[in-house]
């Protein structure tokens, strides 16, 4: 039983029910009141930065898959906790401010992080709240680090 | 998420001459379509010239590699990533030939001259020897071999093995070790609703594996497992972890001194063995566990004993470490003292290495890669590898990944530089030739079809996908005979 489900137990479901189609996911009829726009700047591994809206409850995975930001490979296993493909750096204060507690299986994942900080997460675990509007999270550089 | 072309990362100075139609169109050809092959070609494809082509060659009519023969039955969030691949694949600018064995069908020499970069990523399919006595009796199985069963690799299909037996010993310290003992540790209706294969299926239910023991000869600061893999197996159903707590006592004291993610998979072993279990492993555990496992470290298999029908035992040499400071690098060396230990079953788990494709291709047989710097091959210009070929058996995929980005990297890098001769006006074609030797091609439509059969299949039986495990009934599902 545990194993089954364990995948479908680690989607992050924040308040937008994450099970939906990618299309349906941005945004749930039911979810009405949680259509409040913030915004997320991800800074790029090239230095480059690209702020976009997000509603309130979206997490970090599915805004960067639904604004079409093209990290290669982030996300690997879409959102399921099985990969650390979307690690991202956050501010020690925006880190402070995150609802979402930090599971042993999200940090578990982010053991296999490349550059790993003291203030990473998942992107797939972390989602948007009014405290978080207008944060400026890192994307980490995956490919250069050890060249 | 691909997008030809038009990427933000990219500056304008290097997209502009990139884009430039002038050049030649570079033509690539990956040899082995596992995560290597594909995050490879993803580089190439996202960062290099948009006029660039990848054909993708597959010795097996399916595609992804160890995604889909390697990752465990029961991880099936970690096959997601075979979304990306598809996506790649549908690329117009990638052709996927499946059925092809390269080496055999086609040589590397013949591709060298049909591509401008050849990339070897064909991966590692064989095993390490633990040369010692009893190694080839019945029963002594790799777990490559019995990964490959459960997974559906057709060479591995008739698997013979006797599950007949209470104790099972698994010798490694890996994910691979611990992917095994948890799949004969897992209770088998909890299988029955993954993609593991009928045929395994068939001889887990018949299993009376009681107790397994998870062997390795360096000590708790030295595994190679992750901590997802150990964590799912102190947390599994009807299975107890029961670690001996004097051999991790004596850890106690340097966990808190390591770094992260050591640190906390020393922990998590540290707690399993010294600490009661906590109410959440009780559940799952019930009150009488009837399957337990161990995870016995500082142990070199001596020989394995038994008679030429069965396996009735390992015997294990008791190792130390070297030193009086316990630390992640100290050397293991032997006490001298010796140990017997009965199983029925000895799964050998100590790593995969790959296998030279053909003569004539630099290969070092000691360590079982290409010789390579950033998967490039010294004075073979134009030739490259990636993934478990170039680095060795190591790591999980998103290691895999960030290595065939760099390997992507360093292509992209050599073709600005001009270290690569791309030629212009290729006439001759690797579809021409297979054409010539009557090579039954499976292409990336055809796989969606075998792929399509295969999940409806198995939504018959209530499994995500019942694979089909022979090469010929792969093929008979998209070409007539």
């Amino acid at each position: 039983m545990a194993l089954r489900h364990l995948g479908r137990m680690a989607m992050k479901k924040c308040w937008a029910p994450r099970l939906l189609a990618s299309s349906q996911r941005a945004f749930h009829p039911s979810l009405a009141r949680f259509d409040q726009e913030v915004s997320v700047t991800f800074e790029l591994s090239d230095g480059r930065k690209q702020t976009t809206q997000a509603k309130i409850g979206q997490n970090l995975l599915d805004i960067v898959v639904d604004n079409e930001i093209d990290i290669d490979g982030f996300g690997a296993c879409e959102g399921t906790l099985a990969c650390s493909t979307c690690h991202l750096i956050f501010k020690q204060a925006d880190f402070d401010r995150i609802q979402d507690e930090v599971t042993d299986e999200e940090l578990d994942m982010l053991d296999l992080a490349y550059d790993l900080t003291d203030t990473s997460r998942l992107g797939c675990q972390v989602c948007m709240t009014k405290e978080l509007d207008g944060i400026s999270v890192k994307v980490p550089e995956s490919i250069n680090d050890q060249r | 998420m691909f997008r030809p072309c038009l990427r933000p990362s990219f500056s304008w100075a290097s997209f502009r001459r990139y884009t430039s139609t002038e050049g030649p169109a570079p033509r690539v050809c990956v040899v082995g379509s596992g995560p290597a092959g594909f995050y490879t070609a993803q580089h190439l494809l996202n960062h290099g010239p948009p006029q660039l082509r990848v054909d993708l060659l597959e010795r097996l009519p399916v595609p992804f590699g160890l995604v889909r023969f390697g990752v465990a039955p029961d991880h099936p969030e970690v096959k997601n990533v075979d979304h990306t691949f598809t996506k790649i694949a549908k690329n117009p600018r990638v052709q996927f030939y499946g059925n092809l064995h390269v080496g055999v069908d086609v040589k590397v020499r013949e591709l060298r001259q049909l591509y401008d970069i050849v990339i070897l990523s064909y991966g590692a399919a064989q095993d390490r020897k633990l040369g010692v006595p009893g190694e080839e009796l019945s029963n002594v199985i790799s777990a490559r071999s019995f990964v490959g069963f459960y997974n559906g690799l057709p060479e591995d299909a008739a698997l013979a093995m006797n599950l007949d037996v209470e104790d099972a010993a698994v010798i490694g310290i890996g994910n691979v070790a611990l992917d095994v003992a948890r799949v004969l540790l897992t209770p088998i209706d909890t299988l029955r609703q993954t993609d593991i294969t009928d045929a395994a299926l068939a001889q887990l239910s018949q299993s009376r594996i009681k107790r397994v023991f998870v062997i390795g000869r360096r000590g708790p600061l030295q595994v190679s497992f992750t901590i997802k893999e150990l964590r799912e197996m102190v947390n599994l159903e009807g299975c107890s972890a029961v670690f001996n707590p004097d051999d991790f006592r004596p850890f106690q004291s340097v966990a808190p001194l390591l770094k992260r993610p050591r640190k906390r998979l020393t922990e998590l072993m540290l707690k399993t063995a010294l600490t009661p279990p906590t109410e959440k492993q009780l559940k799952l555990w019930g009150p009488a566990p009837p399957k337990s496992w161990e995870l016995r470290l500082l142990r070199s298999p001596l020989a394995i004993l038994g008679s030429d029908s069965s396996v009735s035992g390992v015997q294990l040499g008791v190792n130390r470490l070297d030193g009086p400071n316990l630390t992640e690098d100290q050397a293991v060396v032997s006490t001298g003292e010796v140990e017997t230990l009965e199983c029925g079953l000895v799964l050998k788990s100590i790593g995969y290495k790959s296998v030279k494709v053909e003569e004539g291709i630099p290969f070092d047989e000691q360590r079982g890669v290409i010789p390579n710097v950033n998967g490039k091959v010294p004075d073979e210009p134009g030739l490259y590898c990636s993934g478990w070929l170039a680095t060795g058996p190591k790591g999980v995929i998103v290691d895999t990944m960030n290595e065939s980005y760099r390997v992507g990297a360093q292509i992209l890098e050599d073709l600005k530089l001009d270290h690569i001769s791309v030629q212009a006006n290729r006439t001759e074609e690797l579809r021409t030739l297979l054409d010539q030797r009557q090579v039954k091609v499976v292409n990336f439509v055809d796989w969606e079809k075998i792929d399509e059969t295969e999940k409806l299949w198995g939504a018959s039986k209530g499994k995500p996908r019942e694979k089909i495990t022979e090469v010929q009934s792969l093929i008979s599902v998209v070409k007539k005979p």
